[in-house]
């Protein structure tokens, strides 16, 4: 490495840049990004594998924590595929609930973003400032499901709690806060100079590669294409709500920004609306255990964007297909179109731009090696005693210091 | 002997400066945290970061170049500290002085960067070469309006001389307020001699990790951070003595207590222009140095040759 | 902003010094569980739903039961709380529950018990 002039450099697994680990590698010159290869797998935690060894019931559970941030977004796309193959009439009451925490959920998780983009470009002063903010609309969250992240709303046929008028008026109150703040900052965004310096032109996505790349959610929309599941294929409540589907021309990163903090504006209205037209009557319609047999597909516009729940029922106690696609998969393509050409100080910004949850995108990866035709399953101690003898290959033993910690642990 | 060896040792040599540097590393540190609305560290937290990172392991990486490696914060400390000894604290008197000691100190202050360029280029990580490049790449663009702020004050007093400096402005009470651009802008500058936000390019974290910085840990590590400590305390001194030349006949213990008010009061800046902004991108950097600072200097520059020209003929 | 940061200094910090000052949790908070052996009557339907198999229920005598909760394992999504046909299980406001021994862990509500008193497993 004495040519620094054109060199890889990792960027993950492990990175002060990412909140979890993927690989990036980067091919610079100078400051010059030249391509960027995108390695996924870190994360992968055999999810839906183990959805299929588990009850519906316990599924809820799981599903809902495929992703931290967007657990309400999963467990209701997973619910309502498993409904629509029960044939279950879900009552209005339980919709709207859904609806609220929903968007809650897309404020909470649209406030952290925001941070985490500040500190991407290196303004702290923003994280703080939002996650503090965001400590309000955690607390609501807290109060009306019990839990500050992994909500726990969903059942199949319904919602689980109910929100009472002393939790109306409390959420009302909590908006009102938010919403000022939101109005700063939305002006932060768009009038301080150095946030521009760093946002605007960064990452470029057109419109066309946007069609190409089926981009989602705020990425895709901040490239004005009107792409929200929302409104193009209405669930829970949203069909009952007027919202505007919030769309900008820039772009770039300075464009999903915008389109982010606007969108929180758009939670506060459908929020306010969804408490006001609040219908009475049954959280929950009895579900059955077993599952009829028959498969769904279940959208729902996740805050990072499209997600989409695949269920196949065998008529027992537990699904026999549960598929997951995460918006951030969608996404995770435009990120190396977007890094072309780019310097790398804005490596951290376009990827937090799409608000990447990997361990969500770590669904199914096969990765192949090429020397694949030799793999062969070999058990433990197989395993430690060819571990010993590489390491004596490579000139390390073990032995005497296996000796001294055998002989520690026995005096 | 003994009393040079305390001036160097002790006061205001290395342990004043180490105290104060931690100092000022905590005041900066529970500024910026009181803006952000936080609580921020407890008094002691620098000291004890500092303690810490003396007690744990050095470990200089197989691919790198062991000498250089060491030397580099070492290196960078002493360039630090020694820049103190020649700017006078409350008096006239510095505790070396001579004619041209402004371009001295200005040297000195420019060698810590240089020690970071070295150690982050002989680690051989990625990380740390791409952060030493960054370094030195930011010195180019900084160093010059820095120069100029300081050298226009100095040019009003017609001297290169700190302690004449001192003299000058002492006798033309008021001619510091002319100096206030120029102020500004080493201020900014001295920013990115400091790497605080927005020039912390060199050690941007969600870049390079820490840059030059990486592969150091231990003892050298407390070493290189101690040394952007004590410039924080060299470097808002000097912009004190350069910038605020008042109040510099009262006396040592008013003096020093004038002086510290003055250094609290850079500090607070420091702090509070990294509050608001982002980290700028190299290039864009570059650009505002030379297209906005250097430009500004120049002025000030004028300013001061035509006052030269007019008021003190 | 310049204004923004500015006025912060004037404000209380934002910060809660946690354990120095203690969270209240809300009302419907899922903490720790809380079981009334008086009214269990042994379907197990807790043991059945619960997804990570956090909760056993043991028969001692002709109505008489008891409950094995393992908060190691217990992700707190109270679906026990739900399947339960008899309120026998109730969510509380404990949280810190961190524990250095794993085997303390392991929590017994045994018949008879009020649900208050918990006799902690020693191995």
């Amino acid at each position: 490495m004495h040519d620094s002039k054109d060199f890889k450099i990792p960027i993950g697994p492990q990175h002060p840049a990412l909140k979890e680990p993927e690989g990036f590698s980067v091919a610079l010159k100078g400051e010059k990004i030249l391509g960027v290869d995108i390695r996924l797998g870190y994360n992968h935690r055999g999810i839906e594998k183990a959805a299929e060894e588990r009850t519906y019931v316990q599924d809820i559970y799981l599903i809902e924590r495929v992703c931290g941030i967007c657990s309400h977004s999963h467990s209701t796309c997973f619910v309502q595929a498993v409904e629509e193959i029960a044939g279950l009439a879900v009552p209005i009451r339980a919709l709207y609930i859904r609806t609220i925490i929903a968007e809650l959920e897309r404020i909470h998780s649209h406030l952290l973003w925001l941070g985490v983009a500040g500190h991407e470009i290196g303004f702290d002063t923003l994280l703080m400032y939002s996650w503090r903010d965001r400590e309000v609309v955690m607390d609501i969250l807290a109060a009306i499901t019990g839990n500050r992240v992994n909500y726990g709303m969903n059942t199949i046929g319904g919602v689980r709690r109910d929100i009472d008028a002393q939790q109306t008026e409390d959420i009302l109150k909590a908006l009102t806060i938010l919403e000022e703040r939101t109005k700063y900052y939305i002006e932060v965004a768009t009038q301080e100079t150095t946030i521009i310096k760093r946002l605007s032109g960064v990452g470029i996505l057109s419109r066309e590669d946007v069609l190409r790349l089926d981009a989602v959610g705020p990425t895709a929309r901040a490239s004005g294409v009107k792409r929200d599941v929302r409104a193009d294929d209405p669930y829970a409540a949203y069909a009952e709500l007027s919202f505007k589907v919030i769309t900008d021309d820039h772009a770039d990163v300075y464009g999903r920004t915008v389109v982010r903090v606007k969108e929180l504006m758009e939670s506060y209205k459908i929020i306010r609306q969804a408490l006001k037209n609040l219908p009475a009557g049954p959280l929950t319609v009895r579900a059955p255990r077993k599952i009829p047999v028959g498969e769904a597909i279940s959208r729902y516009e996740a805050p990072r964007g499209e997600d989409v729940h695949y269920v196949k029922s065998n008529g027992t106690e537990k699904p026999e297909r549960v598929k997951i696609r995460a918006p951030t998969l969608a996404n995770v393509q435009a990120v190396k179109h977007m890094l072309r050409d780019r310097y790398l100080a804005d490596m951290p910004i376009v990827v937090a731009a799409i608000d990447p949850c990997f361990s969500c995108t770590d669904r199914m990866v096969a990765l192949k090696e090429e020397d694949c035709a030799r793999a062969k399953i070999i058990n433990w101690q197989t395993l430690h005693a060819f571990s010993i003898e590489w390491y004596k290959q490579q000139g390390i033993d073990f032995t005497e210091l296996n000796k001294k910690l055998q002989d520690k642990l026995k005096g | 002997m003994l009393g040079a060896l305390f001036y160097i040792l002790i006061f205001p040599g290395f342990l004043f400066l180490v105290f104060s540097g931690l100092t000022a590393e905590f005041i900066d540190r529970k500024i910026y945290a009181r803006l952000q609305n936080r609580v921020g560290p407890p008094w002691f937290q620098a000291y004890a970061d500092f303690i810490k990172l003396l007690a744990k392991e050095d470990i200089v990486p197989a691919e790198s170049n062991p000498k250089m490696f060491r030397v580099a914060p070492v290196f960078a400390l002493t360039a630090a500290i020694t820049a103190f000894l020649y700017i006078p604290l409350w008096g006239k008197e510095a505790l070396l002085s001579f004619n041209g000691d402004v371009i001295i100190v200005l040297y000195l202050l420019t060698l810590p960067t240089l020690a970071f360029f070295i150690g982050g280029w002989y680690s051989t990580s990625l990380y740390s070469r791409l952060g030493a490049v960054r370094s030195l790449m930011q010195l180019f663009a900084y160093e010059v309006p820095l120069f100029m702020g300081i050298l226009a004050s100095a040019l009003l007093a017609d001297t290169w001389s700190l302690k004449e400096m001192v003299i000058f402005y002492t006798a033309h009470p008021w001619f510091w307020m002319f100096n206030l651009t120029g102020f500004a802008i080493s201020l900014v500058s001295l920013l990115g001699k400091l790497e605080k936000v927005p020039f912390d390019i060199p050690e941007a974290e969600t870049e390079v990790v820490a840059g030059g910085f990486t592969e150091y840990s231990g003892r050298m590590l407390a070493y290189l951070r101690l040394t952007l400590d004590v410039e924080m305390v060299v470097g808002s001194s000097l912009l004190a003595l350069v910038f605020f030349p008042f109040g510099l006949n009262l006396g040592p213990l008013p003096g020093f207590l004038l002086f510290l008010f003055k250094v609290l009061f850079i500090l607070g800046l420091i702090s509070l222009l990294r509050t608001v902004v982002a980290r700028l991108r190299i290039d864009q950097m570059v650009n505002f140095c030379w297209k906005y600072l250097v430009p500004l200097a120049l002025l000030q520059i004028l300013l001061n040759l035509i006052l030269k020209g007019t008021l003190l003929r | 902003m310049l204004k923004e940061v500015l006025g912060s200094i004037f404000k209380k910090p934002a910060t809660n010094l946690y354990p120095a000052q203690k969270l209240d949790m809300p009302d419907k908070f899922r903490g720790k569980l809380k079981f009334y052996p008086e009214r269990c009557i042994g379907c197990k339907m807790c043991m059945r739903d619960c997804p990570t198999n956090a909760i056993t229920i043991n028969k001692l005598a002709e109505n008489k039961f008891e409950a094995v909760f393992d908060l190691s394992r217990c992700i707190y999504c109270a679906q026990c709380v739900d399947s339960c046909p008899k309120k026998a299980l109730e969510p509380t406001k404990e949280v810190e529950l961190a524990e250095l021994d794993k085997n303390k862990l392991r929590v017994i509500f045994k018949a008879g018990d009020t649900g208050n008193s918990i006799t902690k497993n020693d191995k």
